[in-house]
């Protein structure tokens, strides 16, 4: 969620964050934990359409980044976007009814799991083609340029996205055009089920970032607190005009890619020494050196309550009239539209 | 349905090229979004774009709106995505229709869909200029891939064969908020050195007033009773020096430019249809899965019992595209094979 803490930006720094700041960093992410955990329940439960890529463990990521973004900053997500909207503010209810394939539903029902976004609050429909945002972000940013504005484009991707064509024109471009955008890598290690070790000899994503002129850094994704830092300074860097940078993440999913994954292609140990960096889990229990465990309890509990609100608002919604399918493709319909 | 006036005397007389040129630069001053961005459009003693359309707008509107780019197909049509998303008009150019394929995915998955996925919260607002064409430049210099488009909801698709339109054309195009591929012909452009079609005068009237012509019109070029002909760009000007070469034998062809491929003007073909009751379609397109097939089943669906005779298609051979002059005459649907069509049309 766009922070309305009043948190600034310095010139080339992010601010420290508070213990309440914390807390809330450490509700958002529990939140995008908690609604990983139910959509995927209530897909296999029949309630839920179509396919769902749940992003349990990367949670930082998303919260840590979007938590240095106004809401006039903009992000492009992926096939893996839940944890990216909650992170930029689409409304609770509106992601999940977009889930449900309900009228009410961030995007009428026509985009789901795979497509969720808000331009309202700087989100774009997701773009589940691997590499897809990556030189669609270029022209957010190249607009930001054009207009004078100090607005910072975000793109969210993946290990797997470094190996698109996409990946290195939408850098290159962004370099050699000083463009406000932060690349952020969420690498988790594998593109679907292919280890990122077996597809490329460079281990670290980042340092793709030196073959274009650009800032390279590795950040702990497992931390909520790093990734913070480092993207609040990457942030600050480009709205203050100094060009882009990749920022890359090291996380790990702790599902499988997609419905039906049983992960057979790693290893048990390997999860569990993952789970071990779980970063909810590593910032409840900083937290709880500070706060009440009450307190804490109590943010459980919200998070519970916010989430059965959303199912229900969902569950409740209409579906989209059949009829709707046929209209919205331009914004200028010319000649006879599609009929049922 | 609109006929072109021909011109009358005195009349300012451009080329495509110019008249393109002339509607970019308007369209720059009427609104500061809009912006050029592509390979060569502006670098100072360059060519002024591939096709020198751009010739003279760098020094009016300054390197700031005329953005040159790495060879990056796929970040011009990302880069022209993004920010028409954001509320810009750009208007990308990517030297030749053949490196579209570069950017299919910006184009298909991108460019058409956003609009349709965001539940009408966001529009791509973008003009992508498209150089096609046959011109000795073999098999990846030289396709006219306009029908890959028209297979796409969310976009639309327009092909230009003189200045007139191309201007109005283009004007529209750029204020239209749906991404538009506009489809240009390399013989047609009437630049200063270079090639010609075949002697052809490639100028035509445009008015020094401001006009639009809108997107998805037809027109009809050459008014007729015995059997109606739609043909873009080259086949266009073959189809009417046939109709010509027919009218000594009493064939009296209507011509019709359709101009917008995506959407289609029904009611203007249609309509020529149900006068003459035949139909003949020829493009420079391959025939296999060309904007003509489609154009045969609407009319097969909606006029088929106003046919005297089965509907012919003058199209590019199935085979790539070779070099050698006489090789690729034989490819493309030349003026002899467009009459022998209407010919055969006509004899049922």
């Amino acid at each position: 969620m766009t922070s309305g803490t009043g948190v600034e930006n310095t010139e080339r720094g992010v601010s420290e964050v508070d213990t309440a700041h914390e807390l809330d960093l450490y509700r958002q992410m529990l939140l995008i934990r908690r609604f990983e955990e139910r959509v995927y329940l209530l897909y296999l439960q029949g309630e839920i359409p179509g396919t769902l890529h749940q992003s349990q463990g990367q949670e930082a990521v998303a919260v840590g980044v979007c938590d240095v973004l106004q809401r006039t900053d903009w992000i492009t997500s992926t096939h893996r976007p839940h944890g990216h909207a909650l992170a930029k503010g689409v409304d609770l209810r509106a992601a999940m009814a977009e889930l449900f394939g309900k009228a009410t539903g961030c995007c009428g029902g026509k985009g789901g799991s795979m497509h969720l976004g808000d331009p309202s609050v700087g989100m774009l429909p997701a773009i589940a083609i691997v590499g897809g945002g990556n030189t669609v972000v270029t022209g957010l940013g190249l607009a930001f340029k054009l207009m004078r504005t100090d607005q910072v484009a975000v793109c969210f991707f993946g290990d797997g996205a470094s190996n698109e064509g996409a990946f290195h024109e939408g850098l290159n471009f962004a370099a050699v055009q000083h463009l406000p955008i932060v690349f952020a890598c969420e690498n988790n290690l594998y593109g679907a089920s292919t280890p990122f070790h077996e597809t490329s000899l460079v281990p670290d994503v980042a340092t793709r970032a030196a073959a274009y002129g650009v800032r390279g850094e590795i950040v702990d994704g497992m931390d909520v607190l790093a990734a913070r830092e480092a993207a609040g300074r990457a942030v600050a860097e480009a709205r203050a005009g100094d060009g882009p940078s990749l920022l890359e993440f090291k996380t790990y999913r702790f599902a499988g890619h997609s419905r039906g994954d049983v992960r057979g292609y790693r290893s048990r140990d390997e999860e569990a020494d993952w789970k071990e960096r779980d970063p909810i889990v590593r910032l409840r229990e900083r937290l709880a050196l500070t706060l009440d465990e009450g307190i804490l309890d109590e943010t459980d509990t919200q998070v519970e309550a916010a989430l059965d609100e959303a199912v229900e608002f969902a569950r409740q919604s209409p579906l989209p009239r059949p009829e709707d399918a046929l209209t919205g493709a331009y914004a200028t319909v010319i000649g006879r539209e599609a009929t049922p | 349905m609109t006929v072109a006036a021909g011109p009358a005397n005195g009349e300012r007389r451009l080329t495509i090229a110019e008249a393109l040129r002339e509607a970019i630069a308007e369209e720059m001053r009427h609104d500061e979004k809009v912006f050029l961005i592509g390979e060569d459009v502006g670098v100072p003693g360059g060519f002024g774009g591939a096709f020198g359309v751009y010739l003279g707008l760098t020094e009016e509107f300054g390197h700031d709106r005329i953005i040159d780019t790495p060879i990056s197909e796929k970040a011009i049509a990302g880069a022209a995505i993004g920010a028409a998303l954001m509320g810009m008009r750009p208007i990308p150019d990517l030297q030749y229709a053949d490196f579209l394929f570069e950017c299919m995915d910006e184009l298909v998955n991108q460019a058409a869909k956003m609009r349709y996925m965001s539940n009408g919260k966001l529009s791509v607002p973008m003009v992508l200029r498209c150089p096609v064409g046959t011109a000795n430049r073999g098999a990846q210099h030289g396709q006219c891939p306009e029908s890959y488009f028209v297979h796409v909801p969310g976009l639309k698709v327009v092909c230009v064969s003189d200045a007139y339109h191309a201007k109005g054309l283009l004007k529209s195009a750029v204020r239209d908020d749906d991404p538009v591929l506009f489809f240009e012909h390399k013989l047609l452009y009437g630049s200063k050195g270079r090639e010609q079609a075949g002697g052809m005068d490639l100028t035509a009237h445009v008015p020094e007033e401001e006009y639009f012509f809108p997107i998805g019109k037809a027109v009809v070029k050459r008014a007729g009773t015995s059997v109606t002909v739609v043909a873009t760009q080259m086949s266009l000007y073959r189809a009417l020096a046939a109709a010509e070469e027919l009218a000594h034998d009493g064939i009296e062809c209507e011509v019709i430019d359709p101009l917008t491929l995506l959407p289609l003007d029904e009611e203007t073909i249609f309509a020529s249809v149900r006068k003459t009751g035949r139909l003949v379609i020829a493009h420079e397109d391959t025939l296999t899965g060309g904007w003509g097939a489609e154009l045969a089943a609407r009319v097969a669906e909606e006029c088929l019992y106003s046919l005297q005779a089965p509907i012919r298609r003058a199209a590019s051979h199935d085979v790539p595209l070779p070099v050698a002059p006489v090789m690729e005459q034989t490819v493309v649907p030349s003026q002899a094979r467009i009459k022998a069509a209407i010919q055969r049309c006509c004899e049922g």
